[in-house]
């Protein structure tokens, strides 16, 4: 081909660039520049507020009063507020017990869905409702339940059922109070777990459960030694996510009880709005709403290194 | 001054005309001769104003005619915007911090005594007002002038109060004809509903206005208070302690689950039968007045005050409207003298018979208005709201703190703590001190 060429060799000049030109083709600078719009929308929207939450914890700010810097004053306070510790209790409680119950049932359920049933998708559809309703709504619905005078439990054991004489006393005293608002959360919360766990057991490969069963297999080993392994990792994940929707819980508590009766139900969530926005002190609810942060922290990290950090996954041995 | 009306006015007035022909009764409001004080209106004032959401449609008509007339006879144009009931608390905080905002707000029970050294003081207009109608209530100078001085932070538009409401035909049934005065014959009337299975109940949960109204009640009818008139926490004392002694005997006649009321819970469970004597604002009785299946209820409901107990008056703290003007406003005047015509009869009394009875007067004049007399004669009990001596964080001076304590039921917690059987009075009371010192602690 070389041969065939006899017009003269010219090579375009390449334009000399500009130094603008040139900072843009730089990787390093046009990175940081796509970055900025982002970077900006986080620190008005996130770091923003949390600093000004953080910030606001140490001082006695109320509504229509600028504060001064407190040190740890409001801490103090706390350390000694009986109510705080309760709430401290009753949301780590509440976390507990609601995430046990939501992974037992959702587990369940996930392995129920994942057989083969007929309207399979219409059924899947129909779990999912009580994570699509606005949380507020199905606040509402159990506080109806939940009436001293006008639940319709009480209506069916006490009318039309005969078999108690008294309406069931479901958040008038401390107990039944805690466990009614778990018993809504774990209805609440099932969907999630059990439509992410779903979509996890769809990843396991059936040939793993055709060669357990080659083996002699029972249901149980089937379940212990494939299915929870393998569904390890994305359970993390969820546990992580339902761990910090559980603690965070606002809503349902208080549309239901507003954290009564005599402050038995608060979680710091509700204890930090009430006492920052109805009762003013706000410097103090953000130390209450700071002080979650610890246990959403630790809480975080056990799901994550205690389920989800084993070596086997990552292609090593088990020791 | 010169004479304009704006298009905005022009709209108003033709609203007035729409508003005028819902008659209202002739009221004959006695007054003295009193000299209104001068209050030249600035070159080219216009007003903008925040109140609370109306109870009642009139309530709204009413008002923005009358603000229509202000602005025809002085040619201010006043623009008033209606703010939810939650909403106003915090945009009065706004307005006071900022500097910026309306020129004057009617906002809830304390806040002009918060925001005290940003507003303008009205002691000329109220002591024209005062002179000319009667005087003010004594509830109204409570929540008027500032604790301790001559100056008037506040001129109150109204107040709310929330008395007993009970079933005529039940409580005829037990052997009374209306609750009794005094605790040990409430007691009793309380057990005898409790025998005949149509017991009584009182909100005992997180419910702002209900709990806090029996709480209340209950303490300072035993002569309890939650401060002294220096601010001083005084809780935890032997009347409260008795107080909480009898709130035991008094809880076991109610009906179950009023730990767990909030403020609708009474409304529902009296409105179902269920609950034959409470205490509410007059919602509930209109609520079953206007509903034609209600009837027989509403027939069978009567209104009285709470129980006056150790006290001469009623212990009762109404909800209050309670007028500011802010410092920061170029029109004070104005703003005076748009409040002192919204308070002079042409104008109050047909705002008063408005509202039904859901606001009641503050100025004793207006006891003669028709809304007292040829309504509907069940709402005449809220002629008295603003007589009471009683006023939230009675006795201390009207404060932030005494606001927040409420808002964060520290003595509905401690009745509730109490009835439940989780503490007792000594506990409870002690709980309610350590609580009521943090909101009262003094700060720089």
């Amino acid at each position: 081909m070389s041969a065939t060429t006899a017009a003269p060799v010219w090579t375009k000049m390449r334009p000399k660039q500009g130094a603008l030109t040139r900072l843009f083709d730089w990787k390093p600078f046009l990175a940081f520049i796509c970055l900025l719009p982002a970077i900006g929308l986080l620190m008005t929207f996130l770091t923003y507020p949390l600093g000004l939450g953080i910030y606001l914890a140490f001082t006695d700010t109320t509504i229509g009063r600028s504060g001064i810097w407190v040190g740890l004053e409001n801490f103090i306070w706390l350390a000694d507020d009986p109510i705080f510790w309760n709430a401290v209790f009753y949301s780590v409680f509440y976390t507990a017990v609601a995430t046990v119950g939501k992974f037992a049932l959702g587990l369940w359920l996930a392995l129920l869905l994942n057989q083969h049933l007929p309207m399979k998708s219409l059924l899947r559809a129909i779990i999912l409702l009580p994570w699509i309703v606005p949380t507020v709504l199905s606040a509402i619905a159990f506080w109806w339940i939940y009436d001293p005078q006008f639940s319709i439990i009480s209506y069916l054991f006490v009318d039309v059922l005969g078999v108690r004489d008294t309406n069931i006393d479901f958040i008038n005293t401390a107990w039944p109070a805690r466990w009614s608002l778990i018993a809504a959360n774990i209805w609440r919360g099932i969907p999630f777990v059990a439509i992410s766990l779903l979509a996890g057991l769809q990843t396991i490969s059936p040939s793993l459960y055709e060669a357990a069963l080659l083996d002699g297999a029972s249901g149980w080993q089937r379940f212990r030694h494939i299915t929870f392994p393998m569904l390890l990792p994305i359970l993390a994940i969820v546990m992580t996510f339902s761990i910090i929707f559980t603690f965070t819980d606002f809503q349902l508590v208080y549309a239901i009880t507003r954290g009564g009766p005599v402050n038995s139900t608060h979680l710091l969530a509700t204890l930090a709005f009430q006492r920052g926005i109805p009762g003013g002190q706000l410097g103090e609810g953000a130390a209450i709403a700071v002080s979650m942060i610890p246990f959403l922290v630790f809480a975080t990290l056990f799901s994550y290194f205690g389920l989800a950090r084993r070596k086997w996954q990552q292609g090593e041995g088990n020791d | 001054m010169a004479y304009i009306i704006t298009r905005r006015a022009a709209l108003a007035l033709g609203g007035a005309a729409l508003v005028a022909p819902r008659a209202f009764a002739q009221s004959n409001i006695p007054t003295q001769s009193a000299s209104a004080p001068s209050l030249p209106i600035e070159r080219g004032a216009t007003l903008r104003m925040l109140r609370p959401v109306r109870f009642v449609q009139p309530d709204e008509e009413v008002f923005r005619a009358n603000a229509a007339r202000f602005t025809a006879q002085t040619g201010v144009e006043v623009r008033v915007d209606f703010v939810g009931w939650e909403d106003i608390t915090q945009q009065t905080a706004v307005t006071a911090n900022t500097g910026a905002g309306p020129d004057l707000i009617i906002g809830f029970n304390e806040a002009p005594h918060i925001y005290a050294d940003k507003l303008v003081d009205m002691a000329d207009v109220a002591g024209y007002l005062g002179q000319k109608y009667g005087g003010w209530k004594a509830m109204a100078q409570r929540y008027g002038k500032r604790a301790n001085s001559d100056m008037w932070v506040g001129l109150p538009f109204g107040a709310s109060g929330g008395p007993l409401v009970w079933r005529k035909s039940t409580l005829n049934s037990v052997g009374f004809d209306a609750p009794p005065e005094d605790h040990a014959g409430y007691l009793k009337l309380s057990q005898e509903l409790k025998r005949v299975g149509k017991p009584s109940g009182f909100a005992l949960g997180n419910a702002v206005g209900d709990g806090n109204g029996f709480a209340q009640w209950l303490v300072w009818s035993f002569g309890g208070y939650l401060v002294d008139e220096n601010n001083n926490v005084a809780i935890n004392s032997p009347e409260t302690i008795r107080s909480l002694e009898y709130l035991k005997e008094l809880y076991a006649t109610f009906i179950p689950g009023t730990i767990a009321w909030g403020d609708i819970s009474n409304n529902r469970a009296y409105s179902a039968g269920e609950c034959h004597l409470t205490a509410n604002g007059v919602s509930l009785y209109f609520s079953l007045k206007n509903d034609p299946a209600m009837k027989a209820i509403a027939d069978d409901t009567f209104m009285t005050l709470l129980p006056k107990g150790t006290q001469q008056t009623s212990p009762m703290a109404g909800l209050t409207l309670n007028a500011m003007v802010f410092k920061h406003s170029r029109y004070p005047n104005a703003s005076k003298a748009f409040l002192q015509f919204m308070l002079e009869a042409p104008q109050y009394d047909p705002w008063l018979q408005a509202n039904l009875g859901y606001w009641s007067q503050p100025l004793n004049a207006y006891n003669e208005s028709a809304t007292w007399s040829s309504g509907d004669p069940k709402i005449s009990v809220f002629k008295g709201v603003m007589d009471t001596t009683f006023y939230a964080g009675y006795k201390g001076p009207i404060s932030e703190a005494s606001a927040a304590a409420n808002a964060d039921y520290v003595m509905v917690q401690m009745c509730a703590s109490v009835a439940s059987g989780q503490a007792t009075p000594q506990q409870a009371a002690a709980e309610a001190e350590r609580r009521a010192r943090r909101f009262f602690r003094s700060r720089r």
